[in-house]
């Protein structure tokens, strides 16, 4: 494409070319429903994703409340079954990971900000984008029918572990398993619908100057987990398949020469360790579909409050693209108790240490971007600075489990559970808070109140602190996960009980105070004092838009051009502490007067 | 509306050289893919993400196989025809495997008229194309029909030894004959399409390219030489291993 260079311009000054992609024609709707329900704006579509993944998430949260009861207060409650213990396992981890995390992150987050953040008017396939919505709640629905069914839903564990996920003696083998199969592969479905549009987005469809390089690392973020769940799911999408086929056609894929209750099984022949790697090859990448948003997030969340340029970009983003990588050749670490040849345990106990340095050179990077910064304690900056604490807990004892000699007797204790509960329950979900929080003004054109916030904050990071930091504990003396009830177990002290029935109660109180966000999101979007613009001084596009919340279209007549990177905070001899990606150089407004410095003097290169 | 004129950013025009040229070009202005439109990226994407799936069912193909105690059928045999009395090893798999692969040399040319803008011959090409998709599609249910009706093939069961032969066979070959037909449904509506000259006019719809484009053409045989493609694989380690 021929460049045409202003006359003014100085030959080694980059030119943004003009627009490689005519403007396209957006579809506008016209009804109520077109607008609001079947809708085709990215905008809307994510806050439907949102919504229904909250709701859903909400009952995973009251699942985990049901097993916390029986944990604290064993034999108190007799409408908890060990069935019904096993069952709550099963739906609270696969909702909590498929359901809530990764729909949220990628089809509320990813929907609502790769467009606006990129410079685009919306995803570059907005029917599809709708689609990709309505098959996810469609999944959702078929996995909460799965509670109406003779035999409620599965109890197998998250891990649907064959060959008993689908024989008789586990709870949902009847029906239970074939709809949490088939909700799977509908989620994948609708999923990869999605995520084509959100990777295709980033890659295409970017405004004029905004390079690769000057996206914001939420959008990093998203984009490679998204490019992660493209190459992941089909894992998991071939383990469903085979093993509904296992259920309902009497194949034995999975299902090895079995005998029981006596009797002698049909099957003979299959692999279940197959499963495991199918199962896992999805699985831990999947951990990364939900880290890496809240890497890229967390980072913009810190940059913006603490008023300072993210340290070391271009390293962030190499990080982000180096976890991607390793997270597909790490995956037997989960399976190290079932049983491999040693030199495989070395490779993968390697592979997973090798990912603790870019994940360590992000944390660092996190610091030292507060080191010295003009720190704003606000509630998503709260939530943020958490993160850093919580993510690093979870990481550090990541190390802990890569390691297969300190793994196996570690393996299937609650030491796990603290784990990932740190590393990818509350870690993400601290910045899925500081998000909301964050972008709240943006999406309702009204601000939460702040005193709400940071009590929600308050309780819900120590909160977090004091039910998990006891159950590593627990962990150490041996406390089983995915135990109905420890009986008469000799090695066990009683003390154990008491922490148990301790977690528990601060489980219920933390869960309880939920409400308090709830409540703040609900009555601030009508009765909250109504935002400024770019309340935060933010620099990226988002916030530049005409109008805000953002209208169809995004940014009105013309689309934005971009001439920095998205962490302009604190430049020297500027008159703001912020210049957002959009303003011209020769309009950034200097110390020395309005009228300003020529042409790009005014602000440093992005380095 | 008139394109945007070029404008300064203020920043260093110095291209970096080697690994930083790489990424300089990567990350560039606007689009990572020059001049590729955007299905066209989105249909690379996705044929990735389909190529893990056929992956991952050709490595369970070959793990069960490893897994199962009892023997392997022979394929040579199994998918014999008797012709004049005499078993044809595989013969109707090759008939199968030269159709499809001659079907990548019509869309191919398919390809190329859409590009001259040679609408009619473009059109035709697609629905030979299609035809010959039909005629896969239509010998595989053949193949499958001998299969259950006089062989007595099951996916849980057969009578020439491993369960797992009959489990792998109609999943794989299943899962890629359904892939076969989603094409041709889309062969045949993309070669009306194409015959009404909708790509011309910029006709508003679904599955569009820009006006005076034939992108979707070239998307449809992405596709379509893919599906080919995973037949290669197909064939080469479940008939002839």
């Amino acid at each position: 494409m021929a460049i045409s260079t202003p006359a003014e311009v100085p030959a080694e000054v980059e030119i943004v070319p003009a627009a490689e992609v005519p403007e396209v024609e957006l579809y506008h709707a016209k009804s109520w429903v077109t607008k609001y329900v079947f809708s085709q704006d990215a905008k809307v579509i994510a806050i439907q994703y949102s919504f229904t993944a909250i709701a859903i998430g909400l009952v995973a949260l009251v699942l985990s409340w049901l097993m916390r009861l029986q944990l604290g207060f064993p034999d108190s409650f007799s409408f908890i079954e060990p069935g019904d213990y096993y069952q709550f396992i099963t739906m609270h981890g696969m909702i909590m990971v498929i359901y809530l995390l990764t729909a949220l992150f990628l089809g509320g987050f990813g929907n609502y900000l790769i467009p606006l953040m990129v410079g685009a008017r919306d995803m570059v396939f907005p029917y599809v984008n709708m689609v990709s919505y309505w098959v996810y709640l469609l999944a959702v629905l078929v996995l909460v029918a799965s509670w109406f069914v003779p035999g409620g839903p599965t109890g197998a564990g998250w891990t649907l572990y064959p060959p008993q996920a689908i024989l008789s003696g586990t709870p949902g083998a009847e029906w239970g398993i074939v709809l949490m199969l088939v909700s799977l592969a509908l989620f994948i479905v609708g999923f990869t619908m999605g995520g084509l549009n959100y990777v295709v987005t980033v890659l295409q469809a970017r405004t004029r100057g905004m390079s690769l390089m000057r996206m914001p690392l939420t959008v990093w973020g998203i984009f490679v987990a998204t490019i992660l769940a493209l190459l992941a799911f089909p894992a998991l999408f071939v383990g469903a398949v085979m093993m509904t086929l296992d259920r309902l056609l009497g194949t034995s894929f999975f299902m090895p020469a079995i005998v029981a209750l006596g009797e002698h099984l049909e099957y003979g022949g299959g692999s279940p360790l197959l499963f495991q790697h199918l199962f896992w090859f999805f699985g831990h990448p999947e951990v990364y579909i939900v880290a890496l948003p809240a890497f890229g997030i967390v980072s913009d969340l810190l940059s913006v409050h603490a008023r300072r340029h993210i340290f070391g970009y271009r390293m962030m983003v190499w990080a982000i693209v180096a976890i991607g990588g390793l997270s597909f050749v790490v995956w037997a670490h989960h399976m190290y108790v079932s049983g491999m040849n040693p030199w495989f345990g070395f490779f993968f106990a390697t592979t997973t240490l090798i990912i603790a340095v870019p994940t360590a050179i992000k944390v660092y990077n996190w610091t030292l971007t507060l080191w010295k910064a003009n720190i704003q304690f606000t509630v998503p900056m709260l939530f943020a600075i958490a993160f850093i604490v919580t993510f690093l807990n979870g990481g550090i004892t990541g190390l802990f489990l890569g390691n297969v000699v300190v793994d196996v007797p570690l393996s299937d204790t609650m030491f796990v559970v603290a784990h990932f509960h740190m590393v990818m329950g509350v870690a993400p979900i601290l910045v899925i808070f500081g998000a909301i929080y964050h972008w709240y003004p943006l999406i309702t054109g009204r601000m939460f109140n702040e005193a709400l916030g940071q009590f929600h904050f308050w309780v819900t990071f120590v909160g977090a602190y004091t039910i998990f930091l006891p159950l590593h504990y627990l962990g150490f003396l041996g406390v089983p996960r995915r135990y109905f009830e420890m009986g008469e177990t000799s090695f066990i002290p009683e003390s154990a009980q008491t922490l148990n029935e301790f977690v528990t109660v601060v489980a219920l109180i933390v869960g309880f105070a939920q409400l308090v966000f709830f409540f703040n999101m609900a009555w601030s979007a009508f009765k909250g004092k109504k935002a400024e613009r770019n309340p935060w001084k933010a620099c990226s596009l988002e916030w530049q838009t005409p109008e805000m919340p953002p209208g169809h279209g995004n940014f009105g007549e013309t689309l934005p051009l971009v001439y920095r990177w998205p962490y302009e905070f604190g430049a020297p001899d500027v008159e703001e502490d912020f210049v957002p990606q959009n303003v011209p150089p020769d309009q950034v407004i200097t110390k020395k007067g309005p009228e300003g410095l020529p042409g790009g003097a005014a602000v440093q290169p992005a380095e | 509306m008139a394109p945007p004129a070029a404008t300064s950013t203020g920043e260093s025009l110095a291209r970096p050289e080697g690994w930083g040229g790489i990424v300089a070009d990567w990350s560039s202005d606007q689009r990572t893919f020059k001049n590729v439109p955007w299905g066209k990226a989105m249909m690379w994407i996705f044929l990735l993400s389909d190529t893990f799936i056929f992956t991952c069912f050709l490595l369970s193909y070959m793990t069960v196989r490893m897994s199962t105690t009892v023997p392997w059928p022979n394929p040579s045999e199994i998918f014999a025809l008797h012709i004049g009395g005499q078993p044809i090893p595989l013969i109707l798999i090759a008939i199968m495997t030269f159709i499809l692969i001659s079907s990548s040399g019509t869309m191919a040319m398919a390809v190329n008229f859409g590009y001259r803008h040679d609408r009619v011959k473009s059109a035709i090409l697609m629905l030979v194309t299609a035809a010959f998709g039909a005629s896969f599609v239509g010998m595989q249910a053949f193949e499958w029909t001998k299969l259950i009706v006089e062989d007595g093939v099951r996916p849980w069961t057969n009578p020439f030894g491993a369960a797992q032969f009959g489990s792998t066979f109609f999943m794989i070959t299943g899962f890629h004959g359904f892939h076969v037909s989603i094409g041709v449904i889309f062969l045949v509506i993309i070669a009306r399409k194409v015959w009404r000259g909708d790509y011309d006019h910029g006709r508003p719809g679904y599955f569009t390219s820009r006006k005076g484009k034939y992108e979707a053409v070239e998307i449809m045989g992405l596709y379509w030489h893919f599906v080919d493609l995973v037949w290669v694989f197909i064939f080469a380690v479940f008939y002839l291993w």
